[in-house]
């Protein structure tokens, strides 16, 4: 439903604070990458190895997109559509891979197989850390999704995979779509697990040219090439995407939903078994493993390490949905050029990796905010900017289900429109604004090259602890960090995929 | 990191080097502030006294497990407090770039001459005086006296005895296909690229990449770090290893030298095989303290701060005051490539032909 009316200035304002701060690297990288003209920014840009690289790090997001699309779904479909019991036990497992940085389950599968590097381990363990994306946005469709057009169809003479495939999804299409455009960012966007794995994508090159290179000219020239790949990405998902059904005409939808016996789920179970097995048990067997083989841990720096995540997942999350909710509304309820740049300049901006990020805000910070430099507002700031998106696209989705008639009624009654947005649409949209929030703890508490670099000096987060023992391949000192980091994650995760799929907060 | 679980003649004697370490460290402690007290008179009347009580911002590129201790006790020491920041020595060089002169840091620690070398080529780095850079050979620091070497790590072919009965002569013996499928190597680590870099430096890109050519066609076996090669030579995977002297006296100190057959070969031929990297700091011409950074490099270059690398992590000491740990041949019997140190700053293109032989990335 398009609506041409003019978003107020109380929402407006707001949503163009959060664009200029989603922009804050872009001018970083344009500025830096001009210093030494135009004339070097191309011929940077087109040198013979570009094209290679590019070819690689999107080769590597097709298949990792494809595969996290197909899993997803796939696992999302057995969690609504499949008799299993203890739905929401699996549900909750399958989540569970969000609660895991890409690094550390990268280290788990290579030390665990040495020879698993390359395109296809980094591939994997791509699939293996990104596909909730997917399922969680599908399932909570799935199960918002009216069956009864799959029974017309049925009824119609189609059978059951048929009406899978030409029904349902259909109907689910464009919550695959919005993951999809997630995971594949996040793809274009990961060191971690691409150098572990060894495989030299975009981001390896733009890391080499800040780490090996000392050259921050030319690394800002080479995220460009990010930024224009993130571009294409998100057009291209907006043009599939197409708009967002809602249910029209009398009645409401039938709430009980026709579930598949096991036996016919039985290909499904063997994904989903896969999934948690390969996502979430290599990675926390390694950490038990390593913790077991360690010497004594050191328990106070573990304890002041979880409070320091703790601390700074829930600043990050706080601040991120703030700033995020004014644009998800503009987004889902005021269609129009303006929000489209708006939602798109969001978005361009996880592509980036988390060291451009830090370097932009270490860019303007130095100048411009030389009291908060190396303290945690500058911290939690250039981590909203990388979670801006993941946050907007889960208030955005939340808004877009909620229906548009409980607004209209309540603006016929003589609510001012902000009035109506607090009173109306803010309290319908919770249990998205709880997931993004959720997902933005998730994403700061395993963050690592951001906070290495903007964290205040002598701070020591879960990631930071992990990172300095792997440095010195103390793999027993990592276990403890290791397991504390994704028991800690487990909880924004639990809530997260509940709050999503089973929507416990209305 | 000295608890030994055999009690050998070795033990022995690393307890007895222990020992007097412990000596020179408290004995250090003194000589070292009354060094900075010397030379701060030349400036003001009671120098020392200013110092104490004063701040200042390290960049550390060395990790903390190893770099806390030494700094704790060069704040009892002198009374200047140290705030450091850890990171990846390039990392930290990228953020002082960005950082340009309004960098908060008054000193930069770096793992690799290289990374000195670019933040020195940026024009970020002061001279240091001459008191400090007399202290170091020349060709441990940088030509413009910007930076200084701390500690020096040499390359070595580790092998195992069981297997090896002799071990290559030369980096070019690396090639014979006797060795095929038997060399370990860690193709992400920093010292490897060093070495890498120094094998351009030393014999031109074309040579350079003949060599890798003919390493890669030999099958060298791939390991995530250093410490893994070494961990595989000595347990047989591989007969050879290319990575740093100290591993194996890390290994040592951790298993007992009965429980080793992993042996270091030096090839000590002038060539990047035998090259020695350094760990070093540069004081950044923003600080405002760089008194206080100055009484750090002296205290890293004491007979406390070189004992401090030689034991703990069997570094080789740069200053004449303190010899290397006894098992390892002198500086001047290593016979490492007479090359500028900060041209190892050549990193990324190192990188790229890394990636065009195969020996880097898949």
């Amino acid at each position: 439903m398009t609506r041409l009316l003019r978003a107020p200035v109380a929402l407006a304002a707001p949503a163009l604070l959060a664009v200029i701060v989603a922009l804050v690297p872009l001018v970083y990288l344009l500025d830096t990458s001009l210093q030494r003209g135009l004339q070097s920014v191309v011929s940077e840009i087109f040198l013979s190895q570009t094209a290679t690289l590019v070819a690689r790090s999107l080769a590597l997001t097709v298949v990792v997109t494809l595969a996290c699309a197909i899993v997803g779904t796939i696992n999302a479909w057995f969690v609504v559509r499949s008799s299993v019991p203890l739905r929401a036990l699996w549900l909750m497992l399958l989540s569970m891979p969000l609660a895991i940085p890409s690094y550390l389950s990268a280290f788990a599968w290579i030390t665990w197989i040495p020879s698993f590097n390359g395109f296809f381990g980094a591939a994997l363990v791509l699939t293996l850390a990104s596909y909730p994306y997917v399922m969680l946005p599908v399932a909570a469709m799935l199960r918002n999704a009216d069956p009864q057009l799959e029974d017309v169809a049925r009824s119609l003479g189609v059978g059951v995979f048929g009406a899978l495939m030409r029904v349902t999804l259909r109907q689910i299409a464009p919550a695959i779509w919005a993951g999809s455009l997630l995971v594949a960012l996040y793809v274009v966007s990961d060191f971690g697990a691409v150098a572990v794995m060894r495989i030299e994508t975009f981001t390896w090159v733009i890391y080499g040219a800040y780490r090996a290179g000392f050259d921050p000219t030319r690394a800002a020239t080479l995220s460009l090439v990010l930024i224009a790949i993130a571009l294409l990405l998100v057009v291209v998902e907006r043009r599939v995407r197409g708009r967002t059904a809602q249910r029209v005409g009398a009645g409401t939808a039938r709430v009980s939903i026709q579930r598949s016996p096991l036996s016919v789920a039985l290909p499904a179970l063997l994904v989903v078994v896969g999934s948690v097995g390969f996502g979430v048990g290599v990675p926390v067997v390694s950490s038990i493993t390593w913790m077991r083989n360690g010497s004594a841990i050191n328990w106070s720096e573990v304890w002041s390490t979880i409070g320091a995540s703790f601390g700074v997942g829930a600043l990050t999350g706080g601040a991120t949905v703030l700033l995020a909710l004014p644009v998800g509304i503009l987004i889902a309820r005021f269609k129009g050029r303006l929000t489209d740049f708006t939602e798109g300049a969001v978005y361009v901006t996880h592509s980036l990796p988390g060291i451009v990020v830090a370097l932009s805000v270490v860019y303007f910070g130095i100048s411009f905010a030389r009291p908060l430099y190396q303290q945690i507002p500058l911290l939690v700031f250039g981590q909203m900017i990388i979670f801006l998106p993941l946050v907007v696209g889960s208030v955005r989705t939340s808004i877009e289900q909620s229906r548009t008639v409980y607004e209209d009624v309540s603006r016929s009654l003589g609510t001012s429109r902000m009035n109506t947005i607090f009173r109306i649409t803010i309290p319908l949209a919770m249990p998205g604004i709880a997931a993004g929030g959720a997902l933005a703890v998730l994403g700061a508490v395993k963050e690592l090259p951001t906070t290495l670099i903007l964290r205040p000096t002598g701070l020591d987060t879960l990631a930071t602890s992990i990172w300095k023992y792997s440095s010195v391949s103390d793999f027993g000192a990592i276990g403890p960090y290791a397991v504390a980091l994704m028991l800690l994650a487990a909880l924004p995760t639990a809530i997260l995929s509940t709050v999503t799929v089973l929507k416990v907060v209305r | 990191m000295f608890s030994f679980t055999q009690p050998t003649k070795r033990t022995l004697r690393h307890s007895v080097i222990a020992a007097i370490a412990a000596v020179a460290l408290t004995a250090c402690g003194g000589s070292s502030s009354s060094n900075s007290s010397d030379t701060s008179a030349t400036t003001t009347q009671d120098g020392a006294v200013d110092l104490r009580g004063q701040t200042i911002t390290v960049y550390s590129g060395r990790n903390e497990t190893l770099m806390a201790p030494l700094f704790a006790q060069f704040t009892k020491d002198t009374g200047i407090t140290v705030d450091i920041r850890y990171g990846d020595s390039g990392e930290m060089a990228a953020l002082i770039l960005t950082e340009g002169d309004k960098s908060p840091a008054d000193l930069y620690f770096s793992q690799d001459a290289g990374a000195l070398g670019a933040v020195e080529d940026a024009g970020l780095l002061a001279t240091l005086p001459d008191d400090i850079t007399t202290l170091v050979e020349p060709q441990y620091r940088s030509t413009n006296n910007q930076w200084i070497a701390t500690s020096g790590r040499a390359r070595v072919v580790v092998y195992n005895t069981e297997l090896v009965a002799t071990p290559p002569a030369s980096l070019d013996e690396l090639l014979d296909p006797q060795w095929k499928g038997k060399i370990g190597y860690a193709p992400s680590n920093a010292s490897w690229q060093s070495f890498v870099t120094a094998l351009r430096v030393t014999r031109g890109e074309d040579a350079a990449r003949t060599w890798l050519e003919g390493f890669a066609a030999n099958q060298p076996v791939a390991f995530e770090k250093n410490g893994v090669v070494r961990d595989a030579v000595n347990a047989g995977e591989v007969s050879l290893g290319l990575i740093n002297h100290y591993y194996l006296y890390e290994l040592i100190s951790k298993v007992g030298q009965d429980n080793v057959v992993a042996k270091n070969h030096y090839f000590k031929d002038g060539e990047a095989g035998s090259l020695v990297n350094i760990a070093g700091v540069g004081i950044l011409t923003s600080s405002s303290k760089s008194a206080a950074a100055q009484a750090l490099v002296r205290y890293l270059l004491s007979t406390a701060g070189q004992s401090y690398f030689t034991l703990r992590t069997f570094e080789y000491p740069m200053t004449p005051g303190v010899i290397p740990f006894y098992e390892l041949p002198t500086l001047e019997e290593l016979n490492p490539p007479a090359i500028d140190l900060a041209d190892l700053r050549s990193l990324e293109t190192t990188q790229a032909m890394l990636s065009e032989v195969g020996l880097l990335t898949k």
